[in-house]
């Protein structure tokens, strides 16, 4: 018998018992680490179900970015003082969600449980269509993203641009256009720079990588977008560069960017290729390739910008 | 029947239903400041054409449009489709965003001497995704892209509540935030279970391997749960009204006539189009009482406002509660579904229209006298009489007086109800009606009262004037033709078999 089931049962409760912990541990900075590494350790979970995109994904997106967003919103929240934080919910109310919780989590257990096995699924069917008609590529994933499900990807990006402006529109009216707040400390440590300098060239490169070989391995627009979010968001905590000024005009090509020239190219498939959204045979992959490098600037540039929040200070008019 | 997968006549016009405010959002950021005004208003026309040549391929064809985009038909493609309801629901999103563009201009102008302001931007770009939002929910055949829908309207419509910045409104709109994220959660979790039961995503697939199983019964809760706190069906109504009232006046007009009925458009592609295989009584009668619940509960609380703002939207509570009705009075193959369904329909209509022209009025009148306090409006009608007039009508409409949309709506489903033997659906329909006119008659009565009233500033004439056409329209609703209820019947699933 091999080791791997016994590692794989430790790992499911593992993920089960952080889990708890991050929902019970009292100190709100406690609680955000015990996520992150509920996050990585959900990483290794894809990993273990053969789906090296997800846990790619799930590492930089749940591990990383929201991470650091937590841990922002935990320490903005820390120094409001204790009336102004709200009262705690009573414990009726705690019980009631407490059982409604367990409910629902038995039930999603139990019809998990009793589903048909094996059970239907378009896997097969998409890895015979990623190099079939409209994508050309190794990568079944990348395929379905871009060509088979590109309405979904295209739209998700929008979804991303409004997020980023419903944070910015939160912000006073007399800043508009100003800067968000410096994400580090007026002097970081010394051991922030150094990583930052040390690790973000090489993350950079790593990122743009995993976004390049998406096409045909493991990895993507997204994957590779997030990682260089995090090096700019690294680069900004060690204060080698500040956040920019929300209305500057790069900044907002940079964020549509990647839905427009999608968009464009798309409408443009009614007639190269007969319909919108549809690729010449001939020229799908370059195609696809042109539209996953604006997605990964739209998306390494919207995640550190709602990490950053609304713009601060006054604008210069 | 056999799926509608493949790309029919005019199933090109559904992309560009949605591309078109989509790419006026992308535009509107790209180019910033004034230009977001002009690219939303000098899109509704075209928007409104679109869904007029949508509406014209529908009824030439009888029978829905489908576009499988990029050519790659479901289960791996995503197609879109277009039936009598979508193509209705298309118009009436057109109709009602020009109006609260045009309506919202006079508050939404950037600020001369400044290049770009913070509400200016914010309300022009969300005003278009919100469109984008909704014609993809309308014509979605796909239960994830419909997700993506959903998030999309979510991102759009919050940050409408806070747009003016108060410390109230921010609390509002992050109640909204959370309660909308539930509802999101929920829904993407039941759509996971039926793609692991079934192995596709795509309504017209799914409606025939569906089964009543153990499976489906969670997916459908799971979906339905989420909806409803969307859809702000009692009682899970508390984000709403501190939501619909802080925000200003055209977006909670778009807030309260359009984006509700998003959700809940979603419920009924979920239990008329995906599960029709599921029995239809006991999913009904849950519904049918939840809804029966919050038009008496909403109504009750609307009479007890101080604030006009707070009393319309509360009101709002009220009428979606009757959207609900559709559900024991429409589902299942029965002679009298489509009556039913007719209804249910209407009702849709006839409060986007009247809900819409109330928060116009509101805002006009809460500009003209410094505040919206129902205690501090007598004399009010005599100084502001088309404001008046345009609430009265939305009014007459509210409580089902005829001639209007309201009134069809509840003659339909209480015919309905007496058709099929569920004659205890009639009792929340008049006690809501009743209680409608009580609450609607608190406005009216001290306006028309003798009094003297200093007006701010007298409101546009151009802006009552939008107020009132669409007031209007929710009467007009009630001539509707027989060939408009045969036009909602197109693509409707089970309709051949209920046939009156």
């Amino acid at each position: 018998m091999s080791v791997l089931p016994i590692l794989d049962v430790g790992l499911a409760f593992l993920v089960v018992g952080l889990a708890a912990w991050t929902v019970a541990a009292r100190n709100l900075f406690a609680s955000v680490v015990g996520y992150v590494a509920y996050g990585l350790l959900l990483a290794l979970v894809w990993i273990r179900l053969y789906a090296p995109d997800v846990a790619l994904t799930e590492a930089a997106v749940g591990g990383g970015v929201t991470g650091v967003l937590l841990i922002t919103a935990g320490k903005r929240l820390g120094a409001l003082e204790k009336d102004e934080a709200g009262a705690t919910p009573a414990l009726a109310l705690k019980i009631v969600a407490g059982a409604l919780a367990l409910f629902v989590a038995g039930a999603l257990a139990w019809v998990v449980v009793t589903l048909p096995d094996p059970a239907p699924t378009l896997a097969p069917a998409a890895a015979a269509a990623a190099d079939g008609p409209g994508a050309g590529l190794g990568n079944p994933i990348t395929a379905v993203l871009i060509s088979y499900r590109s309405f979904d990807t295209m739209l998700e990006k929008v979804v991303l641009i409004l997020a980023v402006i419903g944070v910015w529109s939160v912000g006073a009216d007399s800043a508009w256009g100003a800067a968000p707040a410096p994400l580090g400390r007026p002097q970081p440590a010394g051991a922030m720079v150094l990583l930052a300098q040390i690790l973000a060239p090489i993350g950079a490169l790593i990122g743009v990588h995993i976004f390049w070989v998406g096409a045909d391995a493991p990895g993507g627009a997204f994957q590779g977008g997030a990682l260089l979010a995090a090096m700019w968001m690294a680069a900004m905590m060690a204060r080698l560069t500040e956040p920019p000024r929300i209305d500057a005009r790069w900044l907002r090509l940079a964020l549509v960017a990647g839905p427009a020239v999608f968009l464009v190219i798309g409408f443009a498939g009614l007639g190269l290729a007969g319909d919108f959204f549809a690729f010449p045979p001939a020229f799908a992959k370059p195609l696809i390739l042109f539209i996953e490098t604006f997605m990964v600037l739209s998306i390494a540039v919207a995640l550190p910008l709602l990490v950053a929040g609304p713009p601060n200070g006054r604008s210069a008019r | 029947m056999t799926p509608l997968i493949a790309t029919t006549a005019g199933g090109p016009l559904l992309v560009l239903a949605i591309l078109l405010p989509a790419a006026g959002v992308l535009l509107s950021l790209a180019l910033g400041g004034r230009a977001a005004e002009k690219v939303a208003l000098g899109l509704t026309p075209l928007g409104f054409a679109l869904a007029w040549l949508i509406a014209m391929q529908v009824a030439a064809a009888g029978a829905p449009l489908v576009y499988a985009i990029g050519g790659l038909p479901p289960p791996l493609g995503i197609a879109l489709r277009a039936d009598g309801i979508s193509a209705v629901m298309l118009l009436v999103t057109a109709i009602i965003v020009a109006a609260a563009g045009f309506y919202a201009r006079a508050k939404f102008a950037t600020p001369d001497g400044t290049a770009e302001s913070r509400s200016a931007l914010t309300f022009w770009i969300m005003l278009q995704a919100i469109w984008a939002a909704l014609n993809l929910i309308f014509v979605g055949g796909d239960l994830f892209n419909l997700y993506v829908a959903l998030e999309l309207l979510t991102f759009a419509a919050v940050p409408l509540v806070c747009i003016d910045g108060r410390p109230e409104t921010l609390a509002a709109a992050l109640r909204y935030l959370l309660f909308a994220l539930f509802g999101s959660i929920c829904y993407l979790l039941g759509v996971a279970l039926l793609y692991g039961a079934y192995g596709t995503l795509d309504i017209s697939l799914l409606s025939q391997r569906v089964q009543p199983e153990a499976i489906v019964w969670t997916a459908a809760a799971l979906m339905t749960a989420g909806l409803l706190a969307k859809t702000a069906l009692f009682p899970l109504h508390l984000w709403l009204p501190p939501a619909h009232a802080n925000a200003p006046a055209a977006a909670s007009a778009v807030l309260s006539g359009l984006v509700v009925k998003g959700s809940f458009f979603l419920a009924l592609r979920l239990w008329f189009y995906v599960l029709p295989a599921l029995p239809s009584a006991a999913p009904g009668a849950v519904l049918g009482a939840l809804g029966s619940a919050a038009a008496v509960v909403g109504s009750v609380l609307a009479l007890r406002q101080a604030r006009l703002k707070l009393l319309v939207a509360y009101s709002t509570v009220a009428q979606i509660g009757y959207l609900f009705l559709v559900f024991p009075l429409g589902l299942g193959a029965h002679a009298w579904s489509a009556l039913g369904w007719g209804g249910g329909l209407m009702q849709i209509l006839a409060h986007a229209f009247a809900k819409a022209a109330m928060f116009f009025s509101a805002g006009l009148l809460a500009e003209a006298l410094g505040h919206d306090q129902i205690a501090g409006l007598r004399g009010a009608a005599r100084a502001l009489p088309l404001t008046f007039l345009t609430l009265g009508l939305g009014g007459l409409s509210l409580m089902g007086l005829p001639p209007s949309g309201g009134f069809e709506a509840k003659w339909l489903m209480l015919r309905t109800s007496a058709a099929s033997g569920q004659w205890i659906w009639s009792l929340p329909i008049l006690a809501g009606g009743l209680l409608a006119a009580g609450y609607v008659y608190r406005i009216l009565a001290p306006a028309l009262a003798e009094g003297e009233i200093e007006l701010r500033a007298r409101p546009q004439r151009a802006r009552e004037l939008i107020a009132l056409a669409l007031a209007m329209t929710a009467l007009v609703l009630g001539f509707a033709p027989q060939g408009f209820f045969d036009f909602i019947e197109i693509g409707r699933p089970l309709a051949a078999m209920s046939a009156p």
